[in-house]
């Protein structure tokens, strides 16, 4: 742990005007109805984007987004309103819109806040040099080369750069008072290979809440070129996707967005609380193998899905979701959690101030296992290697999830084989990981490109998982 | 509780002029062209669950965009900060880019002669969205769940019932002499039902009616009665075997086929070889019986609009005409880079360059109604429901989650789930047998009853 960043409160102070007696006023506006709790989430946030296209520069902006969301919740009920103009009298204003949800008599003065410590899990940058532009610019050059030079076949390629900086701070009703600067970047290359008729994409990427260095030593633009370029020649061979249920080997990494949609969404405590979710009243019981150990931890360094405070100001933490195939517990917010008598786990996220929080994940993932990968692949007379993914998307009430392959294998006499086009799989959350039959000892996180979207809001997250055997799931292929 | 006037005026005093002049700033900051686009917008969202209001939510928010062009090269910036130092730094932010950008001959604005904007109105705004009080619209979103849960015993638990509300204005300017205003306005009820079977197993949809004015919308108690009918259908869904029948996909899941082929003739797409309709104009590539038309120019349509992001009138087009390839949507940048012209699907967000985007996007409709089509067929699948992103434009692959109601000797005969649904779009373009006369614009896309024909079910 590490003192808050003061630098972070003082910029909220300095260049936007707040201080604690402004804070209060509007704390106790919002309470002036008779809210029970209330909080303020003031955003600003810098955001900046490259593209390199056909080898041209194509593309080059940036933007600044500022912003107050003001909430006042009154036993279930949640009023809010929000404003980019940050002066005193449409803050107030802002504040007596969301009391109205409440009804009654002034409760309670907002006196003093008390900020907890930052646990500091990234480097705080400062943005928007033009030497650093340069140096960004100079990353996806190196991506646009890289990926050309793969294979003669690589016919276009799209090598972008996105980051952003978001500076939050939050004060609440409570006295609770957080702030945080979240750098977050993101390195992508997307390819398309022809061969005569025959045309295929790659697309690779990754980064996570990391300055310009994580790019030049732990993960260069050319590792992320080649991946692109690499999955575009081999989808150019892809035959058939199998249709029907058989065994699936998932590779590790990526692959967990399984996890994310079979359990994850499911076990977030806003559906839990109102019993719309398939695992609704499951806790204590075994909704897995006995294999299958999941959590989701807010606390990794440097992960997309990392947060040192969610933005309800709240610490994040590792929580257990399942152990040994048991589930053992929701991911709360702070209104879930005193509604349901539960932690408050650290996950309510929102998109943006424009936003209302709910409970959301951050990194999510298996715990690796015992299996050596060659031994589950080899355990497989028939069935898919499935090692890259596309998006998925689950129905949180009748547990039904899917995820699309977008770079899988047959596996055939416990060989890997032909590789295959697109696919769906699809599932039942509360009975798929009850297949899990092999858990590999090769755990790995994915490589920072995940998005998660809920309730039309989109909040970073990352997944991840050592190479995993499902005895069954059904793939939505066209082959035999 | 009421919503105050102040907060229903809060719609600010920023005008054409005041975008106009941020141009002319670029220009004197160095920039040979310049655009300039402001946007605007209030939102109302109601939520109320088993009766009890659980959110409400009232806010409005604004910011500026910026594009500018320096020769050929070109850079774009946005802010939500609308004080002077704030224009000031998006003019010279922009201007700080745009020396790093690279020279590309197709960059640039529009042609002088090809700006303008719709006469006449296209009613895309009414006032009566922010006509009703506070109170009333919670009861539009109570009446609208009410009427779902009391549609049906199996139903004992809610998503909730909301009444939504948005206005929204915006303005675009740029240094060839375009300025343009437009105005819009939507609404919508909605109610999510969640309906439990005997054994346990749960079941949930959704039912909406969205529109441009209040007095437009379909009665709460219609839509809460629709989405109960939607979600019990569903109890006791069961998977089926893997196979091979012909497909009737419901208008709210054929419009994701209509979606993949807006998808396939995006002009990004196909410059970049990477739609599997590149280079295929003037070619039949669908059925003889399939024609698609878009059209931005329809009077209240929610994809209408005055003139583009671009700045250039909208237009109706036909996409395909009996199954040949007539047109792409392209901008000005996708249109120079294919030696074509500008069909005014330009979009424009604040940030980056212009995308595409269809206007109101649509199948022309065939002549037999939905159970017609069904009951012509022994054996087959009445697909309703949709999940995931399994479709590929570059190689037209196609794989979804699916749910939806078997057919039997052309009745609905029970629920299914948990299958998949793939093929390949090129050929499926070519095996739609049958098309439905229920065309119905529920959206800016609208696709009426398709029956596919050689689909893969993959189940059990």
């Amino acid at each position: 742990m590490q003192p808050a960043s003061p630098d972070t409160r003082k910029f909220f102070y300095e260049h936007l005007g707040l201080n604690d007696q402004l804070l209060e006023r509007c704390l106790s506006e919002a309470l002036s109805a008779g809210g029970d709790y209330a909080d303020l989430y003031f955003e600003y946030v810098t955001a900046s984007s490259l593209l390199v296209d056909e080898s041209l520069v194509k593309s080059a902006s940036q933007g600044i987004s500022a912003g107050c969301g003001l909430r006042v919740v009154s036993g279930e009920r949640t009023g809010y309103a929000y404003t980019d103009d940050l002066s005193p009298e449409r803050l107030m204003r802002a504040a007596r819109t969301a009391a109205l949800i409440a009804s009654g008599p002034s409760k309670q003065q907002v006196q003093g806040f008390h900020e907890s410590p930052s646990a500091g899990l990234y480097p705080i940058a400062c943005v928007g040099s033009d030497a650093e532009t340069t140096a960004k610019l100079d990353l996806i050059q190196r991506a646009n080369r890289a990926a050309r030079a793969y294979d003669h076949r690589i016919v276009q390629v799209q090598a972008s750069f996105a980051d952003e900086l978001r500076r939050i701070l939050v004060a609440a009703s409570d006295g609770s008072f957080a702030t945080d600067t979240q750098p977050l970047a993101r390195l992508n290359v997307s390819v398309i290979a022809k061969d005569g008729e025959n045309i295929a994409r790659g697309s690779s990427g990754g980064g996570g809440r990391v300055l310009l260095d994580f790019f030049l030593t732990d993960k260069t633009p050319e590792y992320f070129a080649v991946e692109a370029a690499r999955q575009a020649v081999l989808q150019l061979g892809a035959v058939p996707a199998p249709a029907g249920e058989m065994p699936v080997v998932l590779g590790p990494g990526w692959p967990g967005v399984l996890l994310h949609e079979a359990v994850g969404h499911g076990l977030e405590a806003d559906f839990n609380r109102k019993k719309t979710s398939a695992f609704a009243g499951l806790v204590g019981q075994m909704v897995a193998s006995s294999k299958v150990t999941v959590v989701d931890n807010g606390t990794m360094p440097n992960r997309r899905g990392s947060l040192n405070v969610d933005d309800e100001g709240s610490p994040t933490q590792e929580t257990v979701l399942i152990e040994n195939g048991v589930l053992k517990g929701y991911m709360s917010d702070k209104l879930s959690a005193r509604l349901m008598g539960i932690a408050d786990t650290g996950n309510g996220r929102r998109e943006s101030y424009q936003h209302i929080p709910m409970p959301r994940m951050t990194n999510t993932y298996m715990l690796a296992g015992d299996d050596a990968p060659e031994d589950i692949i080899r355990s497989v007379q028939r069935g898919l290697y499935a090692v890259n993914f596309g998006g998925g998307q689950v129905d949180i009430t009748n547990g039904k999830f899917v995820f699309s392959a977008s770079e899988a294998y047959l596996i055939e006499d416990g060989k890997i084989t032909a590789p295959v086009k697109n696919a769906t799989l699809i599932g039942n959350g509360p009975e798929s990981l009850k297949h899990v039959s092999m858990v590999g000892n090769d755990l790995r996180l994915d490589e920072g490109v995940g998005t998660c979207g809920k309730a039309g809001q989109s909040v970073p997250v990352g997944v991840g998982m050592p190479t995993v055997k499902l005895d069954k799931m059904t793939v939505g292929g066209t082959g035999n | 509780m009421h919503t105050t006037e102040e907060q229903k005026k809060s719609a600010s005093n920023i005008d054409r002029e005041f975008v106009t002049d941020i141009v002319t700033k670029a220009l004197r900051a160095g920039a040979s062209d310049a655009e300039a686009v402001f946007a605007e917008g209030d939102e109302f969202e109601t939520l109320v669950r088993l009766g009890q209001v659980e959110q409400l939510k009232e806010a409005g928010s604004r910011a500026l965009g910026l594009r500018v062009f320096h020769g050929h090269r070109t850079a774009s910036t946005s802010t939500s900060d609308l004080s002077p130092e704030g224009i000031e730094q998006l003019v010279s932010g922009a201007m700080a880019l745009v020396r790093i950008t690279s020279e590309d001959p197709f960059a640039g604005l529009p042609e002088r002669d090809e700006f303008g904007s719709l006469s006449g109105d296209l009613d895309l705004f009414y006032e009566d969205v922010y006509s009703l009080p506070a109170i009333e619209r919670i009861e539009y979103a109570r009446r609208t769940e009410a009427a779902a849960m009391s549609a049906d015993a199996r139903i004992q638990n809610s998503g909730g019932g909301s009444f939504d509300a948005a206005t929204g204005r915006k303005i675009l300017a740029n240094s060839r002499g375009f300025v343009g205003e437009s105005r819009r306005s939507s609404c919508s009820i909605s109610a999510q039902p969640i309906a439990q079977s005997p054994d346990g197993g749960m079941q949930r949809d959704y039912w909406y009616s969205s529109q441009r004015s209040l007095g437009l919308l379909d009665s709460p108690e219609s839509v809460g009665l629709e989405a109960a009918r939607r979600t019990v259908r569903k109890l006791g869904a069961r998977k089926v075997a893997t196979q091979r029948v012909p497909l009737v996909f419901a208008p709210e899941v054929a419009s994701s086929i209509l979606g993949s082929i807006l998808g396939a003739i995006n002009g990004n797409a196909v410059y970049r070889s990477s739609s599997f309709l590149a280079g295929k104009l003037g070619e039949t590539v669908a059925g003889s019986n399939l024609t698609v038309i878009d059209d931005g120019t329809m009077v209240g349509g929610f994809g209408s609009s005055y003139f583009d992001g671009e700045g250039l009138p909208t237009r109706r087009k036909v996409v395909l005409d009996k199954g040949v390839l007539i047109s792409y949507l392209l901008n000005t940048y996708t249109a120079r880079k294919l030696g074509l012209q500008s069909t005014g699907n330009a979009s424009r967000g604040l940030a980056g360059s212009p995308g595409i985007g269809a206007g109101n996007f649509y199948l022309e409709p065939g002549t037999k109604t939905p159970e017609q089509i069904i009951a012509e067929i022994p054996n087959g699948l009445y697909v309703t429901d949709l999940i995931g992103h399994g479709v590929n434009i570059v190689t037209g692959d196609y794989s979804h989650g699916a749910s939806g109601l078997w057919i039997e000797n052309g009745e609905l005969a029970y629920p299914v789930e948990e299958i998949t649904v793939a093929g390949n779009l090129k050929e499926m373009l070519h095996n739609i047998s049958e098309i439905g006369n229920d065309l119905i614009f529920r959206s800016s896309m609208a696709c009426p009853t398709l029956r596919v024909e050689g689909m893969t079910i993959a189940g059990e």
